[in-house]
């Protein structure tokens, strides 16, 4: 039996900018904010010599050593307020959550002592929590989760999510360079996939939170949507633009706060809206940009307001019950024609 | 296939010691000897300065206390009062024997240890009335708030969360090369929290200066400690985490200074987080609304009469000729100025701008204040 594993240990510092994954740019984000600022450390499980569950910290520890890669137990509670402890003496500490699931275990000193701290008596906590989210991966009801809806009702937490190598980069340094708590969801089914490798600029350069993109611009009707369902929305995009459907996306990238203004513009460019996530339907983020379309853009609707999310159910394992649960490119389709004809 | 020597490598490296239970009793309750009324540990490092400084504190607490009542009784306190009678000592012996560079966070009960890192009673009661002038402004209670000059952070409602929060600045202060211990408060209810053990879990784990003083208070809210936890003393808890404590007389307030100045100089040696477990007891319900009616008859005022703090203090000094009657009145009276003076300060602090309520989520040159939308006008 041949049992020789060959470990391969990728900890070279990654390169400023070329040829990048989603991941790998938000390595290089991190390693370049360390390297940029003595203060920047990082926190989590499996961070240090392993590099993290999806090598997001990979050779940071050889770099800048266990003082600023600090190995935890398996504590998220720990983790959480330790971050928020070490940043109120001014280090800019970047949390790992091995999977986004485990948020819930940090959730009481995410809600109750970051979020509140600069109100309560005007100490920001410049720090970021980030991790994988989402589903599609075959990962189960505690591997896929995503998160935002359960921290978009508290206020004092930014919510980011990037869908683009550029933006993953560029967003998490302006996370780790924001004032105030930032959690960073980074869809994991978006981590490694050869589509999104994208040359990044060598320069230093930060992608500004609380502003959405357009990803594709269009005329017909906006599909307003973030994280991996980009994907997904470009796709019917394409498919739509073959019937003659101009179709404009929204990558919002900024979940809370909200870039009303790239919201409300598209709205009022194609009077046709399809809120697309990946969480489930009921309560979720799409809820709140519908009642803001509701309020703020009524009489520049012609249809109305559509979501399109996943079931109301926990995320399942199997893929067709997977497939089931979360929004397809067909559902998008189908939707979009229908809006169109409305 | 090969299986590792298992002697060899045993000889290459010795198990560890299985842990020994380190609880120290040294400043342990003692009972009285003789019906001998109850004073205070005699083996002391305290100069005369630091005894009567010491006073001064309990002194200040109590009365504080006192005119916080009588502010929620005129209804000029907006929130609940919290009172620590009973368990002064505690607060105020383990934060004396800190240095001014040290941080603490305490729980609610622990006002004098504020007090003793130098935060105002003006402060205090402009809290406590939610007015602007306090230092947060309205927009939290008591002693939730902060000053990381004066190595203060203030506790949140969710008890035990501190530990964690109090571990990441000692975290933080080793990358920055500073050198100071902190003391985190927690209490016989807060131990049963998860954020507690993740906290002290990872202190100690990585031998970060932190010093956990316990108050065993006997009631949380109104749960009694035998349905808090099933040790018969809280410091046994430390050997979870594989860390050394202390019992000691939380109501001996010489005893808890000693005794936290020793967790402190372990502490910066580099020898890790301690517990001290403090044996002391509420006298008052868990705010002033609470009538007590789960208190066995009489306790309170077995307390009262026999193991005040305050009064053990004031026994000590004088029979140890620390001080003259005289010049305790003396310290009453300038204690009684300074509260008058910093209640009338507060009183006369405007209540907040309603519109205040907006600002300082965010960092407000960033994300703009939350301000009421204006309805249907764009």
């Amino acid at each position: 039996m041949s049992t020789a594993v060959k470990k391969e240990h990728k900890s070279a510092r990654p390169e400023r900018g070329g040829q990048a994954t989603l991941v790998e740019a938000i390595r290089q984000g991190i390693w370049e904010e360390m390297e940029r600022d003595p203060t920047v450390f990082v926190i989590g499980e499996d961070v240090g010599a392993y590099g993290g569950a999806f090598k997001v910290t990979d050779g940071l520890i050889d770099q800048f050593g266990k003082e600023r890669v600090v190995d935890t137990p398996i504590s998220e509670g720990a983790i959480v307020g330790a971050a928020c402890g070490a940043a109120l003496m001014g280090m800019r500490p970047v949390a790992e959550f091995q999977f986004i699931d485990f948020i819930s275990a940090g959730f009481d000193l995410l809600t109750n002592y970051a979020a509140k701290c600069r109100y309560r008596w005007g100490a920001g906590i410049p720090a970021v929590f980030r991790g994988p989210c989402g589903s599609g991966v075959r990962s189960g009801p505690f591997h896929s989760l995503n998160a935002e809806a359960f921290f978009l009702n508290t206020a004092g937490l930014k919510i980011v999510e990037p869908s683009t190598a550029y933006d993953a980069k560029g967003l998490i340094k302006a996370a780790i360079r924001d004032p105030d708590p930032v959690l960073f969801f980074e869809h994991k089914k978006l981590y490694r996939l050869p589509r999104l490798r994208e040359e990044l600029p060598p320069d230093d350069y930060i992608v500004e939170i609380g502003k959405a993109r357009v990803a594709r611009s269009g005329r017909d009707l906006s599909i307003i949507t973030f994280g991996a369902m980009v994907l997904t929305a470009l796709d019917a995009a394409e498919e739509l633009e073959k019937e003659g459907l101009d179709v404009e996306v929204i990558d919002l990238r900024t979940l809370a706060p909200l870039d009303k203004a790239a919201i409300l513009a598209s709205v009022k460019k194609t009077s046709k809206v399809i809120l697309l996530h990946e969480a489930s339907r009921t309560g979720g983020i799409g809820g709140e940009i519908a009642a803001l379309i509701a309020e703020e853009a009524f009489e520049w609707l012609d249809a109305p307001v559509i979501r399109i999310a996943s079931i109301d159910t926990p995320v399942p394992y199997s893929p067709p019950l997977e497939d089931y649960y979360l929004p397809q490119i067909k559902d998008v389709v189908d939707a979009a024609r229908k809006l169109a004809a409305y | 296939m090969d299986q590792p020597d298992k002697s060899t490598r045993r000889r290459r490296r010795p198990a560890r010691p299985r842990f020994q239970m380190r609880v120290s009793t040294k400043y342990a309750p003692r009972k009285a000897v003789d019906g001998k009324p109850l004073s205070c540990s005699t083996e002391t490092t305290l100069n005369a300065e630091q005894h009567l400084d010491l006073y001064r504190y309990l002194k200040l607490t109590r009365l504080v206390e006192e005119r916080l009542v009588n502010l929620y009784r005129q209804t000029k306190v907006v929130g609940g009062v919290f009172r620590s009678l009973g368990q002064e000592a505690t607060a105020v012996g383990t934060a004396y024997a800190l240095q001014p560079h040290d941080f603490i966070t305490p729980l609610i009960r622990d006002l004098g240890a504020v007090l003793v890192k130098g935060i105002r009673p003006r402060e205090i009661f402009a809290q406590y009335m939610a007015k602007a002038w306090g230092p947060s402004g309205g927009k939290d209670l008591n002693i939730h708030f902060g000053d990381m000059q004066k190595g203060f952070i203030g506790p949140i409602s969710h008890l035990g969360d501190m530990i964690p929060v109090m571990t990441g600045i000692l975290l933080g202060a080793r990358m920055q090369k500073k050198k100071f211990v902190a003391v985190a408060y927690i209490g016989d209810g807060g131990m049963s929290t998860g954020a507690f053990h993740e906290g002290l879990n990872f202190a100690a784990v990585q031998r970060l200066p932190l010093i956990v003083v316990a108050e065993h208070n006997h009631y949380a809210y109104s749960t009694p400690t035998s349905l808090q936890t099933a040790v018969r003393d809280l410091a046994e808890k430390a050997a979870g985490y594989g860390i050394p404590s202390h019992i000691v007389d939380g109501n001996d307030v010489v005893a808890c200074y000693e005794v936290t100045k020793q967790a402190a100089d372990y502490a910066r040696r580099g020898g890790g987080a301690v517990l001290i477990e403090a044996k002391t007891y509420r006298r008052k319900g868990h705010a002033e609304h609470d009538d007590q009616r789960y208190v066995g008859e009489g306790e309170v005022e077995w307390w009262e009469k026999n193991n005040d703090p305050l009064d053990r203090y004031e026994r000590y000094l004088l029979e140890c000729n620390h001080a003259t009657k005289e010049k305790l009145e003396e310290i009453d009276a300038s204690v009684l100025r300074e509260i008058d003076e910093d209640c009338a300060w507060a009183e006369s602090s405007p209540m907040p701008e309603g519109e205040q309520a907006a600002y300082g989520v965010f960092e407000n040159n960033i994300v703009p204040p939350a301000f009421r939308p204006k309805v249907l006008e764009g």
